[in-house]
């Protein structure tokens, strides 16, 4: 155990923690700032939230992002809304009620010091988004509507239509494009990040791959900020877009960055179930459609007849039935094993049998189908485009699809990777939710870590590196790093094997899906632990890739991020291996009650595992950060 | 229930590069599920394609949840193809028939150069964007969210604009190819707002300024509207030549009082 996980956690009683933090961190004069350049890698609502609170505070800043546009980034698909303690609607929500709630959803695996600050700049962030011009859904009387989101007891969700993403996203971007427009940060588009650079034990910027040109390049700074999202395309079928990857902390993580956690994986409940083999995505279904739909299969496994003419009495609402406080608003987790529960007892519904019904038959009876069609008009046409089969007639078919990604670097509470001057922010780090994270917490993270957290957590690191230059791109590090990643890229070209990269892909994803899913066991980790690396040979001996490297190729990228998921699988699997207890996202079937709830071990288990590059894939060095609970107390979850 | 649609054929366009020589290629699709999707089907092309040591066709794409904006293509000459309010990564093979012929080109726009084959450039879209796609709020000190109230209707009307995912379709469709669907739409969404009505005018001129270094001139033709996979209206347009001529009294009027 080699890496230093001091979480750095301030003084003082957790209400006053982050309050304390600003009260005594380092400042940069204003003066001063302009002398110091950020890269922030990555343009979602965290890396474009951070890119542009940079410039405002007048550092020289640099983002990058390998879409077209900063606006593409996969925050833009969160469809459900942002949490938020604003307390509008008066039902008892508050700061401590929102830390409390997510530091519970996530089963006692995070952090609190850093959930308790996310709760607190939550108020913030709302304030900040409609500032902007984020138009969240409102009241008649012109004040801003609120509605209760899976697993929690208030309303505390802001949204706009089920577009919550996009608007969040836009207003960041919108920010963002301003700087650029004032000249205080360089955007690079269409530009990949492919290696860390650490000069002296700190990082000193980064390699980038021109996707369009091919051309390998070096990017010195004195701190870099990773904003690249999750890895749950690791298992080749998600919610997440075509292109998400781990390339950018995974290449991080074998320059040094801790990563933790990386079983922490969610599955969420409600997205469309898979309709064949050459399925490309799943998608998701908001799960504020929980709000008013229900949850249900037919008690017979050989039911045949359409959802309507099954008989009330002949129907198993399971969650209602399993679950009554909760009924269909369980957590994510418990809610996507019960639907796995459900299908592979046979109920499952659909021409594959693959799916559980979401019925709004009920509330279309309750409120009327104006109240119902406006509610969720965008997620019905959705459904109906890809399937085929209006909601309104039918009850959508759902079925839990890898979502979000709760592992991922090791950060301290400055959210600084272990590599000095290296830090992650959004889904890319790994602090805020645990082992489970709740619905419309992953944008309020995004948002907080850009606009609140790191503006001011960078400022320490910065002050000690005052009137010291730049790092010189032409260091041996840097020119080292950029001959690896021609070479690496040359690599795939030069394979000349005979299967695409999309087919590893999808086999691999298989792999991690059957073993490291949402069932976890000893025997099968152990199996995939054997497989992966086995299919990983034979990528790298039997890949075809076509076109050449010095123009856009998306095969080649495709290769390069699929080698990495390889190398992140082999990761997921161990880290769920020595994990031997339940919690969150993180189901080992060995660790359950009789009637399939979760069984966590904190005795043993209460830690961080954040895991050290060896230079062996399959042998990462295990390091462990204690987790210290002051507040809230352990205890099981129920949602019953 | 799923049905299988046979013999499809695409004619396909491709160009090696920027400067290269488009041509158009011929692919047969003998067999598709009518539960792919459009891109989908592209997908599988590419696959054989590989198999057969050729290169893959290069197209945008990302989220495949209509929202992102990265997918493109005209499909039939048609931006995002025949299914109104849909753009092409929602496009379901359902939609067509066995036997079909289907044409695949690029955007066709002189602002939006191709990069390769299907794959364009849209950064204009982003200089409109920086010139005054925004309401001026640093981050920190914003008054609650509460404090001003924003009757429904107003927020129903932002929002509807605010609805733009920036894929350009606009633009692709009109004869003129302009982007005056795209501007008048993040321009109305800010435009409506009372948090946007300190630099209503600024934000007029220069952005409409702005896309005129760009693009066409609109000429009221509709084909964005009818184009847009978000049906954005096109009333957006009117609004932003009503706030561009005011911007001309109202920047001057406010020059004079300094």
């Amino acid at each position: 155990m080699t890496l230093n996980l001091d979480s750095k956690v301030p003084e003082g009683p957790m209400a006053d923690k982050w309050s304390n933090y600003i009260a005594e961190q380092k400042l940069v004069n204003p003066a001063n700032k302009r002398k110091f350049k950020i890269i922030v890698v990555g343009t979602g609502l965290a890396g474009a939230s951070a890119a542009a609170t940079f410039g405002e505070l007048g550092y020289q800043v640099e983002s990058f992002t390998f879409h077209d546009s900063p606006r593409r980034a996969h925050s833009i698909a969160a469809q459900g809304g942002i949490n938020a303690a604003k307390n509008y609607p008066g039902d008892g929500d508050s700061v401590h009620r929102l830390f409390y709630d997510t530091v519970k959803g996530g089963d006692f695996r995070s952090r609190e010091a850093n959930v308790h600050r996310l709760a607190e700049v939550s108020v913030n962030i709302i304030d900040q988004m409609v500032a902007q011009g984020v138009p969240f859904a409102r009241e008649y009387g012109g004040l801003l509507d609120n509605r209760s989101f899976g697993g929690a007891q208030v309303s505390r969700t802001f949204y706009a239509r089920g577009q919550t993403g996009q608007q969040l996203l836009l207003g960041a971007y919108q920010q963002l494009s301003r700087q650029i427009g004032l000249g205080n940060v360089k955007l690079w588009n269409r530009i990949e990040m492919v290696d860390v650079v650490n000069i002296d034990g700190r990082c000193a910027g980064i390699v980038t791959r021109d996707l369009m040109t091919g051309e390998v390049r070096s990017h010195a700074a004195h701190a870099v900020v990773l904003a690249t999202g999750g890895y749950g395309n690791a298992f080749f079928l998600s919610t997440n877009a075509m292109a998400c990857n781990v390339t950018a902390a995974w290449r991080a993580h074998r320059r040094g960055a801790g990563f933790a956690n990386p079983s922490y994986t969610q599955i969420h409940p409600t997205c469309i179930p898979q309709a064949d083999e050459f399925q490309s995505k799943l998608t998701l279904m908001s799960e504020s459609l929980r709000n008013d739909g229900r949850i249900w299969v037919p008690k017979d496994p050989d039911e045949t007849r359409a959802a309507k003419d099954v008989p009330e009495d002949e129907r198993d609402y399971y969650l209602e039935r399993i679950y009554p406080s909760f009924g269909n608003l369980a957590p994510r987790d418990v809610s996507s094993r019960a639907a796995k529960r459900a299908v592979d007892a046979g109920q499952g519904v659909g021409p594959l049998k693959n799916g559980v019904y979401l019925d709004f038959a009920e509330a279309i009876n309750r409120l009327g189908l104006d109240t119902v069609w406006e509610r969720y008009s965008n997620l019905f046409e959705m459904y109906e485009r890809i399937t085929g089969e209006d909601p309104r007639e039918t009850p959508m078919r759902i079925y839990p699809a890898s979502h979000y990604t709760m592992g991922g670097l090791w950060v301290d509470y400055e959210l600084q990777t272990t590599i000095p001057g290296l830090f992650a922010a959004g889904e890319a780090n790994f602090s805020d939710h645990g082992a489970n994270r709740l619905g419309a917490s992953a944008l309020m993270q995004g948002l907080s870590d850009g606009y609140f957290v790191l503006p001011y957590t960078i400022a320490p690191y910065l002050s000690d590196l005052l009137n010291k230059p730049i790092p010189d791109e032409n260091h041996e590090a840097f020119t080292a790093a950029e001959q690896e990643a021609r070479d690496r890229y040359q690599g795939y070209l030069d394979i000349g094997g005979t299967k695409s990269p999309d087919h590893f892909h999808r086999e691999l994803g298989k792999i991690i899906w059957d073993y490291c899913g949402m069932g976890r066991n000893q025997v099968g980790l152990e199996k995939a632990l054997a497989e992966i690396p086995a299919l990983h040979e034979e990528f790298k001996t039997d890949l075809r890739v076509t076109g050449d490297g010095a123009s856009m190729n998306q095969t080649l990228e495709k290769a390069a991020r699929v080698d990495d998921f390889f190398e992140l699988g082999m990761l997921m699997c161990k880290d769920a291996l020595v994990r031997e207890e339940s919690c969150g996202g993180h189901f080992r079937e060995e660790y359950q009650t009789d009637d399939g709830e979760a069984v966590r071990n904190d005795d043993e288990f209460a830690h961080v595992t954040a895991w050290e590059w060896s230079g062996d894939p399959s042998n990462p060095i295990e390091n462990r950060e204690p987790l210290e609970y002051e507040v809230v107390k352990f205890a099981t979850r129920s949602y019953k | 229930m799923s049905h299988t649609l046979t013999n499809i054929s695409l004619k396909i366009w491709r160009q090696d590069g920027p400067d290269g020589q488009g041509r158009f290629e011929t692919h047969q699709i003998p067999e598709i599920s009518d539960e792919a999707s459009f891109l989908e089907m592209l997908d599988i092309l590419n696959e054989r394609l590989i198999e057969e040591n050729k290169e893959a066709i290069v197209f945008d794409h990302d989220c495949r949840e209509g929202i992102c904006g990265t997918c493109s293509l005209m499909i039939d000459g048609q931006a995002h193809g025949p299914q109104k309010g849909t753009a092409t990564c929602q496009l379901h093979m359902r939609t067509f028939s066995s036997g079909d012929e289907i044409v695949i080109e690029p955007w066709r726009a002189t602002a939006f150069p191709i990069i390769k084959d299907l794959m364009v450039d849209r950064s204009p879209f982003d200089r409109i964007v920086e010139a005054g796609g925004f309401i001026t709020a640093p981050t920190g000190g914003a008054p609650d969210a509460n404090l001003i109230p924003i009757p429904k209707p107003v927020s129903d009307s932002a929002m509807d604009n605010a609805a733009c995912i920036g894929c350009g379709a606009c633009v692709a469709a009109c004869p003129n190819g302009a982007a005056s669907l795209f501007t008048s739409a993040k321009l109305t969404h800010l435009n409506v707002l009372p948090q946007g009505q300190s630099e209503r005018f600024k934000r007029a001129e220069s952005m409409v300024e702005t896309m005129e270094e760009y693009f066409g001139s609109c000429t009221n033709h509709g084909e964005c509207s009818s184009a847009c996979p978000k049906e954005i209206s096109i009333d957006a347009i009117a609004v932003m030549n009503t706030d561009y001529r005011k911007s001309k009294l109202k920047n001057r009027k406010s020059l004079s009082r300094k």
